[in-house]
């Protein structure tokens, strides 16, 4: 339900760090998403599209890399993934695990730029200076 | 064409959390308990809180709330009603709380000044998901749950019911005609936040309040 709030957060955050990079077309966006994120793939796919559209980053491919829960068990000292998010528990003892260690990220891990090349940037657009002369 | 690939490694909330964690210097420095009240709709939130803004100003603590709604003040007049100082937020249409909403509400409110209080509550919208990913600067995220909704809520909503610190079982009276496994509950709500400190509680009654004020004001004490 608020995957259009977060949408939006993420255009903002990948327009801001695009901007460094002047003329380069933002083409893909890898997010790392926990499984206790409360996050909805498809409904945060569909919210990417409206949301970036018409900004600077439109067209760009959203890549949601899911995070399994990882506990950190006291009595074995071990972490260990644990399959969905209906029971915390260590899988070697059977002891419940409070100590989470991974699976409420909501990162934008990284952004794949495509940048025209140096040359056919100078042929395509001279600078100012060359336009004087 | 050149790609490149560049390493951002920031919180998709980065601007939330940021604008929280100075919400959490200023709360801790005013010496105020803040909690974030969060459940689905209907699960009596307000009437708990109204009880439990109440017991405190009969015991003499100074406690205020803000109370989040999509639309109406209709909860902040029934909180009112206590006597603590009481304001609305209005999302118009936003399924959450934010920082920001807070951070504004705070500012002008009149009458109150947090370190005059000892206690704020933040009763935030009905929504068993999205509270879930906004932190708001509290020190205790409180989860509700009534007997009427059925034992497997935590299982259903394990991010809600995973990030929180407390929960509070609501309405025990109607634990009977509602067939409520108590039992199952408790079992499930610790499966998701396992250690987790639950309260049984009754805003009919009274049940459970006196554990719960104890509590709070353990919480409350400066440690």
């Amino acid at each position: 339900m608020h995957e259009l709030s977060i949408a939006a957060s993420i255009v903002e955050a990948v327009t801001e760090s695009a901007s460094a990079y002047p003329g380069a077309r933002v083409k893909e966006v890898r997010l790392r998403v926990g499984a206790l994120a409360s996050i909805v793939e498809d409904s945060l796919q569909f919210c990417w599209e409206l949301a970036s559209a018409d900004s600077p980053v439109a067209g760009a491919k959203l890549v949601i890399n899911k995070l399994p829960v990882i506990v950190h068990c006291d009595a074995c000292g071990v972490d260990s993934q644990i399959e969905g998010v209906q029971s915390f528990r260590c899988p070697r003892c059977g002891e419940l695990a409070a100590d989470f260690r991974q699976g409420r990220e909501l990162e934008i891990e990284s952004i794949e730029l495509e940048e025209p090349d140096a040359e056919a940037a100078q042929i395509s657009a001279p600078s100012p200076v060359e336009e004087q002369l | 064409m050149t790609t490149r690939i560049v390493e951002l490694r920031r919180g998709i909330l980065k601007k939330n959390d940021e604008l929280a964690a100075g919400l959490r210097q200023r709360f801790t420095s005013a010496g105020v308990l803040v909690l974030n009240l969060v459940s689905s709709p209907g699960t009596g939130k307000t009437a708990f809180l109204e009880l439990t803004l109440r017991d405190l100003r009969s015991r003499g603590a100074k406690a205020a709330a803000l109370v989040g709604d999509l639309e109406t003040d209709n909860d902040a007049r029934r909180l009112a009603a206590s006597g603590a100082p009481v304001r609305q937020i209005n999302t118009h249409g936003i399924c959450h709380l934010d920082a920001e909403m807070v951070t504004k509400h705070l500012e002008g409110w009149e009458g109150v000044s947090l370190a005059g209080l000892e206690y704020l509550f933040i009763e935030n919208v009905g929504n068993l998901v999205c509270p879930s990913s906004y932190d708001l600067g509290e020190r205790i995220r409180v989860a509700l749950l009534s007997v009427t909704e059925g034992e497997d809520k935590p299982l259903k909503y394990p991010g809600l019911f995973n990030s929180s610190d407390a929960a509070v079982i609501t309405k025990i009276d109607l634990s009977v005609p509602c067939g409520f496994d108590r039992e199952l509950a408790l079992k499930n709500i610790n499966e998701i936040r396992p250690g987790i400190r639950i309260f049984e509680t009754s805003a009919k009654t009274g049940a459970g309040m006196d554990e719960w004020l104890a509590y709070l004001a353990q919480q409350a004490r400066p440690t």
